[in-house]
């Protein structure tokens, strides 16, 4: 796919595959998004972290060949902030799932996009519990079926964008696994820019979400994926009520007061050096 | 203005002070923290002291992201450290197993206060004991340390760090409101100068878990690591945890047999001769030291030891102590926690009486002489009898 004549597979952690998700699983799109980024970016693997949540979408760090840290439900991005304040010029790339980052993590999420520092921030958002089975998610469609809302969801849905725009995220992007040429992009995009930077990736989840909403097979859910990001009437009947129009694009690209250099800065202001120039 | 010589170079510190020179003076060059009372002096002190050295502080959000950027920290490089009281040392229980099962080296302190809950905000207690050992979900090593003295704070703080990166693990610092607060004359060695901490260099095949030093981030080729059992290689053993479970094993045995451990395990006072022995820590080896004095004047031998180090607990100094009295006093400001190891170290070689209070006052040295000549009275009328 979007190879670009790059040597992407340097970046694959390749003895840990296969994965351990499910066939047809939205995931693999982002990684191989990810790889694609880092082999564009042409990255020193040894001075990249990628910080994962738990959930399968936090499993990432294992298959993409950089220094990786698998950390604990909703806490990884407190756990980057330690790590970037301590080595500010390590690349710090964080993957978490909708749960992990918008429900558990949620206090994290708002307060490390409050304080712009910089790290990437990719959000696997399939609107589902995946690892734990399927259960519902701050992210779950209004309407929607999962294994503790079997007869629909009642709870009005989180938007990511929206939430990362408020709390003060300086890069806000969504793109979609059906867009699998765009992913690198703006992964990119979000490593390069000098700040919180957050892109959000729709995913399907064929195993839980498709099946429990009867969207189908994996073509299916991308399509749907794509119909829904582009507000285009869906084929799949009864799915009417699970379409709020989402629009994809950067919302968000502006140079702001990034938190290690205002650090730095402090540092120098009492006498101390934080050894960035 | 230079100190005339022999001039003396005392000055009051308070005990939250002390830990956090005693941070400094361990390497100490990361803090993060959420304030609670009685512990928010050290997040206040090191917020003074770290960002003219060049080190970081951060007010987190929570006491989850503040353990969590400590540990985050430390795999960056950075010597870290977080300070809490009960509650947030109950929040912060999940990644301190995270911590564990990483062998990544970093220092927790606890100052403990009144609870359950929100309970008795101000006032000291000693409830967090079975907490610091167990309170994370599955089992590990631990290594938890005790100050009851400002003097203490300052020495067990840098004692905490010279463990926790020799053995690679999280250390507990477990302290209580009132040597948090108090304030003592002490005269301590000015701040090391700063200074990054260094690694071995590592190679791609030099595995990165395990009996082997600890090496961050960015100093060597990639590593990879997870709060799941893993292999040397940092990689998920899913099947079966043996990797890990030996880790835990090989830590607990480097713990017990590291000499610095041995020497600071406990600290007696006037126990060569005594029948009884109160055994205390924290705040309540002050008054016991104190209890013990008041018994000898009147003319019952009592001896004290000083718990220092907690867990783990010492058995055999306990079983020796034991076949040399007649009688353990176990005074603490809980419903009786380090009582239930101690008993079990002891099996019966000698009697043991807890002395429990929890109302967030202390126990006098009044009280615990009292108690222990009683049950001395109570113990020789039933030989009598
Ligand atoms: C503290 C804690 N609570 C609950 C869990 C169980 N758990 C694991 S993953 C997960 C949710 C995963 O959903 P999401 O973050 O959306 O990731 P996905 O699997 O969908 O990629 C939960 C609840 C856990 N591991 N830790
Ligand atoms: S459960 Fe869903 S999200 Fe998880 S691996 Fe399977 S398809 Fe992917
Ligand atoms: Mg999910």
């Amino acid at each position: 796919m979007p190879r670009l004549g790059l040597d992407v597979d340097q970046y694959l952690r390749t003895q840990v595959l296969p994965t351990v998700w499910c066939p047809g699983c939205g995931n693999g799109n982002t990684v191989e998004g990810l790889a694609t980024a880092f082999a564009r970016m042409d990255v020193d693997p040894t001075q990249v972290v990628v910080v994962g949540g738990i959930g399968c979408s936090g499993r990432t760090p294992f298959y993409v060949k950089t220094n990786a840290m698998h950390t604990t439900h909703g806490r990884a991005l407190a756990y980057a902030t330690g790590l970037k304040m301590a080595q500010p010029k390590l690349t710090v790339v964080v993957t978490m799932g909708d749960g992990d980052a918008l429900a558990i993590g949620g206090n994290h999420f708002i307060h490390a996009a409050r304080r712009n520092i910089d790290l990437t921030v990719i959000l696997y958002n399939n609107g589902i519990y995946g690892m734990t089975g399927g259960q519902e998610a701050p992210t779950t469609p209004l309407g929607s079926r999962t294994t503790t809302s079997l007869t629909g969801s009642i709870e009005r849905t989180f938007d990511t964008v929206e939430i990362a725009l408020a709390a003060g995220a300086t890069y806000v992007a969504r793109t979609t696994t059906f867009d699998m040429q765009e992913i690198p992009l703006r992964i990119e995009e979000a490593i390069t820019h000098p700040g919180f930077a957050v892109v959000e990736v729709l995913s399907q989840c064929p195993t839980y979400y498709g099946r429990l909403n009867q969207i189908g097979d994996t073509t299916d859910m991308l399509v749907w994926e794509r119909d829904r990001t582009e507000g285009l009437p869906v084929k799949m009947a009864n799915r009417q009520e699970l379409l709020g129009e989402l629009k994809t694009g950067v919302f968000r690209n502006e140079k702001s007061v990034e938190f290690t250099k205002a650090y730095s800065d402090l540092c120098a202001r009492v006498g101390g050096s934080y050894g960035l120039s | 203005m230079s100190p005339t010589p022999g001039a003396n170079k005392q000055r009051l510190v308070m005990g939250n002070e002390a830990v956090a020179l005693g941070a400094i003076a361990g390497g100490c060059d990361f803090f993060a923290g959420y304030p609670i009372t009685p512990a928010t002096e050290i997040l206040e002190e090191m917020g003074k002291m770290l960002p003219a050295r060049g080190g970081v502080f951060l007010q987190m959000e929570d006491e989850l992201s503040a353990i969590a950027a400590v540990i985050g920290a430390a795999w960056g490089g950075a010597v870290a450290m977080t300070a809490t009281s009960g509650p947030g040392f109950s929040l912060m229980q999940e990644n301190l197993g995270y911590a564990s099962i990483t062998q990544t080296p970093c220092v927790i302190v606890d100052a403990q206060r009144g609870g359950p809950s929100t309970g008795l905000p101000t006032l000291a207690s000693q409830g967090d004991v079975m907490q610091a050992r167990f309170g994370s979900h599955g089992d590990r090593p631990t290594l938890v340390i005790t100050a009851s003295s400002v003097n203490d704070c300052y020495e067990s703080t840098a004692l905490a760090f010279r463990m926790a990166r020799k053995h690679r693990l999280p250390v507990v610092l477990l302290i209580d409101a009132v040597v948090a607060h108090m304030r003592e004359p002490v005269e301590l060695p000015p701040p090391p100068p700063p200074q990054k901490a260094s690694y071995p260099k590592i190679e791609e095949d030099t595995p990165r878990f395990g009996d082997v030093p600890f090496v961050p981030f960015g100093h060597g080729p990639v590593t990879v690591v997870t709060g799941l059992s893993h292999q040397a290689n940092g990689l998920a053993e899913t099947q079966r945890g043996v990797h890990t479970e030996q880790m835990m094993r090989t830590t607990i045995q480097n713990i017990l047999s590291d000499p610095e451990i041995r020497r600071s395990w406990v600290s007696a006072y006037q126990l060569d001769d005594a029948e009884i022995a109160i055994a205390a820590y924290g705040i309540t080896a002050r008054s016991a030291r104190e209890a013990v004095d008041v018994l000898r004047e009147d003319g019952i031998k009592a001896g004290l030891l000083d718990l220092k180090v907690l867990w783990p607990f010492p058995n055999q100094i306990l079983r020796e102590t034991a076949d040399k009295v007649s009688m353990i006093v176990v005074p603490e400001l809980n419903l009786g926690q380090i009582v239930l190891p101690l008993k079990a170290a002891v099996e019966g070689r000698a009697e043991v009486h807890s002395l429990n209070l929890a109302d967030g006052t202390l126990l006098t040295p009044e009280d615990i002489a009292e108690f222990s000549a009683k049950q001395r009275k109570s113990t020789k009328e039933a030989a009598n009898a």
